[in-house]
């Protein structure tokens, strides 16, 4: 694989100042980078910057820094568009995360045009927050969740996804990439089989877009969802991209100051897009500072990161399957760099207080997927998920902490 | 190996964990109480036999870590043909000894074999692995009608 101009991991290091934190004595191995990533020393100047010298809301001021926050605001709606592939920044909506974004299209949407009897589809894969607010919209209007199955590889079967995309189906909604098994989908295609027969699609991209450059357009799918935090960026901040023409026609999320264009006690007119969705006043800093972690990305470039990562991958993969006893859950063709295994009889919460011992940061549990789990027949499983800013080291580091657990659990 | 891990993961415990005491269903159970971790997915029961005051019986089933597991097997063991009291003063003894505070002492005198679990204090996370057998036995000594969870 090409990565281009030389990759060097020690100067990319160099930028994560929590990279050279020790833990119990010994250099931080951070292998949870699924759950949040670190954030670079331009994202962390960037929100200081912004409470430090430019704090002040936005829309509304007309002073000097209200002014600079507004523009900063906007300038960052508009490099998320660009970075997604959107046609317009009025399709980029801010939101608390992945999460928020699904239980939004799932309330607004899903209440607005969904009725009793129509069903969503997703897959087995699905994190629980593209599971959970189609089961409130179910309990609520009596929708049906129909569920795609997966492979033992822990692979969409395509086959069944077709059938299952009857005419009773009236949204699909689907993970990009698992977080528990680092499946990527074929969301393409995906997106091709629903509109066939007319149907809306939400993406997940929570897991996708840290790791491999996405078009919107090019998916064409109906909505795509991610989070700041997952991408070096703050927490608390996310971003639901929709289609302007769906965007139009749903109702707001919530009501307040911002979303609006008129308000009398009789009547009120909602604000054009994307304010529509956003009431109340936003995570100004957060959207700043995501703004500061997607520059950060494209100046080192996903296809490098993307290729480096599966340099990792491959490497990571090949170290652990040469641990007596350990098996590998979510083996898929198309794979990100996710890792998630059991290891003998030694359960994953042990391995991950043995692991952490050693400075190693890894997931243990169920990685909110349960049925993920139940797919596998497991309780749990141990997950290191890598970020560019890991190493072969590291990953020695993890297989020779591996190794003693072995030893411990002999 | 790092000595904080041997000290939690003693022989002991893994000869629990890979052959717990009393691992069984028991079908003519006078008393049964779930306790249940979501985050972490331990999930055990915890069944119990009464004579008039004392306990006949006792068993559990179910899964969950080394710590959740051993402690579990342990407890069993330690409470077979305790009567009502002493059981809730060995859970008492139990419970400070693994939420006491990093470093300071405990009576080992009035817990016996389980001051083996005493390292779980070092593992702040940990605590409510070692811990959630024992507040499920409590729930099937003194029912609340509720799941029980330590998380």
């Amino acid at each position: 694989m090409d990565l281009g101009t030389p990759w060097d991991v020690e100067k990319i290091r160099a930028d994560f100042p929590i990279l050279k934190e020790q833990v119990y004595g010994k250099p931080l191995v951070y292998l949870d980078n699924a759950a949040t990533t670190q954030k670079p020393q331009a994202v962390i100047d960037t929100l200081t910057h912004y409470y430090a010298a430019e704090n002040a809301n936005i829309h509304r001021g007309i002073f000097c820094l209200s002014e600079q926050a507004t523009k900063r605001f906007k300038s960052a709606r508009h490099k998320i568009q660009e970075f997604i592939g959107a046609g317009s920044d009025k399709e980029i909506i801010f939101v608390r995360g992945a999460t928020e974004a699904i239980n939004l299209v799932a309330q607004c949407y899903g209440r607005a045009f969904l009725k009793k009897g129509d069903e969503v589809l997703i897959t087995h894969m699905e994190h629980h927050s593209n599971i959970v607010p189609w089961q409130i919209l179910a309990g609520e209007i009596g929708i049906k969740l129909k569920v795609a199955p997966i492979n033992d590889r822990g692979e969409l079967i395509l086959e069944e996804f077709k059938a299952l995309l009857t005419s009773k189906v009236k949204f699909v909604s689907v993970v990009h990439v698992s977080n528990a098994l680092g499946t990527i989908n074929p969301v393409k295609e995906v997106v091709r089989l629903a509109h066939e027969k007319n149907i809306p699609v939400l993406i997940d991209g929570a897991q996708a877009v840290a790791h491999t450059s996405v078009s919107v357009r090019e998916l064409d799918c109906d909505f795509y969802v991610f989070s700041g935090h997952k991408l070096f960026g703050p927490t608390g901040i996310g971003v639901l991209y929709g289609k302007r023409e769906l965007l139009e026609k749903m109702p707001p999320y919530q009501g307040g100051g911002d979303m609006i264009r008129s308000v009398t006690f009789e009547k009120t007119t909602y604000n054009e897009l994307p304010y529509k969705f956003e009431a109340g006043t936003p995570h100004i800093a957060g959207v700043i500072g995501l703004g500061a972690a997607i520059d950060y990305v494209q100046s080192i470039g996903l296809s490098r990161i993307e290729a480096y990562e599966q340099q990792l991958l491959q490497y990571g993969t090949q170290k652990l399957q040469e641990i007596p006893g350990l098996r590998i859950i979510g083996i898929a063709r198309q794979k990100s760099a996710i890792l998630s295994f059991v290891l003998g009889e030694a359960h994953a919460h042990d391995i991950g207080t043995i692991l952490d011992r050693q400075g190693i940061a890894i997931r243990a549990g169920h990685h909110c997927a349960m049925p993920v789990m139940r797919r596998f027949n497991v309780p749990a499983t141990t997950r290191a998920s890598l970020a560019f800013y890991n190493t072969r080291q590291e990953i020695d580091r993890l297989a020779e902490a591996l190794r003693e657990v072995t030893e411990v659990f002999r | 190996m790092n000595g904080d891990i041997r000290e939690l993961y003693q022989q002991m415990i893994i000869d629990h964990n890979k052959n717990p005491k009393n691992f069984r269903p028991m079908p003519d159970a006078g008393r049964v109480a779930e306790g249940y971790n979501p985050l972490c997915g331990d999930h055990f029961k915890v069944y119990l036999k009464l004579e008039g005051d004392v306990i006949r019986d006792i068993s559990f089933d179910g899964s969950g870590c080394a710590i959740s597991k051993s402690s579990a097997s342990m407890m069993t063991a330690a409470l077979k043909g305790k009567t009502r009291e002493e059981a809730r003063a060995l859970f008492e003894e139990v419970r400070k000894m693994l939420s006491r505070e990093i470093g300071k002492p405990f009576d080992a005198t009035k817990v016996g074999k389980l001051a083996i679990l005493a390292g779980v204090c070092e593992f702040p996370s940990r605590v409510k692995c070692a811990s959630l057998a024992w507040h499920t036995m409590l729930e099937a000594l003194e029912p609340t009608g509720k799941q029980v969870s330590t998380e």
